[in-house]
């Protein structure tokens, strides 16, 4: 067995299955675990995704939202146990892989066109 | 190289001190809390008692293992008889020797896994040949600070002073740039993840020193 076979059979058990597909521009909710003494409780995360970063196992989106007039970004390892669920609200039309330039724009500016 | 792995008697599950392996890379898992662990998976094991020391023959007492699979081409006449003499057919890659206080227990031609010798959340070290890094200078290789990058300075990265005036000469060891890297590392505080003994896999939280196919000596930490 070739190392890279190894690797991924020591990750695979740890990888969620079903899970939707990302992209850049689309609008997710993040349904997240939190703990609260022993019991948990579902924390929502609703915003944009302007990056994804691949990796296997250590795969993550960064979903960025305007809260109060503040951007605030968070990046979620999608593979962690500690989230409960995405939900894709929306599909976005963009053209970058990336999409940091949208931290310079607020209002009308940072809108994105739906993808059909 | 002799390795300072010494054996504890109290610990039943105890056969060596530690065992070999190969370095196969880093990847994640997550714990039982869900948190993401940074994982060095290492193919350790199984090695072969191939010759067992005790103080009587050897003035101390120790266990020979071999580990890996060697060419044949690589197997000389001498080696040949003396992986023969243990009961082995085939050439072996690597020959180690562990400490251990009390070699009752052992057999020569014995195979040891990795699931007899570690448990999961063990805590071990593990020692081997750091990456090297070629000739580096003072910064990368010492940490030495340099000088600023800017404001008119005309040195940037440069060792400067030798030393005082006094002795007239530069002391010995005086730390600066040359080969770095290729070292025997020994990286202490590492803890068992998972031991998968079907397979021989050991999951190790955090990095091993070297590249990966490089050899590890997986050591227990005595209590």
């Amino acid at each position: 067995m070739n190392k890279h076979a190894i690797l991924k059979s020591v990750a695979e058990p740890h990888m969620k299955e079903g899970l939707p597909e990302f992209r850049p521009g689309d609008t997710v909710k993040v349904h997240q675990k939190v703990r609260e003494g022993d019991k948990f409780r579902i924390q929502l995360f609703e915003g944009l995704v302007i990056a994804c970063r691949n990796g296997g196992v250590s795969e993550s989106i960064v979903v960025r939202k305007m809260s109060n007039g503040v951007g605030v970004e968070r990046s979620f390892p999608i593979h962690s146990p500690n989230i409960d669920k995405f939900e894709v609200i929306r599909h976005g039309k963009v053209r970058r892989a990336k999409l940091y330039y949208l931290r310079d724009l607020v209002g009308k500016a940072a809108r994105i066109k739906e993808r059909r | 190289m002799s390795l300072r792995a010494w054996g504890i008697g109290d610990i039943n599950k105890i056969m060596l001190p530690g065992i070999l392996g190969t370095k196969v890379g880093m990847t994640h898992v997550y714990d039982a809390d869900g948190r993401m662990v940074p994982v060095t998976v290492v193919q350790a094991g199984p090695v072969w008692v191939t010759q067992i020391k005790t103080d009587d023959t050897d003035g101390y007492s120790a266990v020979q293992v071999g580990f890996g699979e060697g060419r044949t081409k690589d197997l000389t006449f001498p080696k040949f008889g003396h992986l023969k003499k243990a009961g082995l057919t085939s050439n072996v890659k690597q020959l180690r020797e562990f400490r251990v206080k009390d070699t009752s227990g052992f057999a020569t031609g014995q195979e040891i896994t990795s699931g007899e010798v570690f448990e999961d959340g063990q805590e071990i070290t593990v020692t081997g040949t750091s990456k090297g890094k070629g000739f580096a200078g003072g910064v990368k290789r010492y940490g030495f600070k340099g000088q600023h990058m800017t404001h008119g300075y005309m040195t940037h990265r440069r060792p400067l002073s030798n030393g005082a005036t006094g002795p007239q000469r530069v002391f010995k060891g005086k730390r600066g740039p040359g080969r770095m890297g290729g070292d025997t590392v020994t990286q202490k505080g590492l803890k068992i993840v998972r031991v998968d003994a079907e397979r021989n896999l050991l999951l190790i939280d955090g990095s091993v020193p070297g590249p990966t196919g490089g050899l590890v000596i997986v050591n227990k930490v005595e209590k």
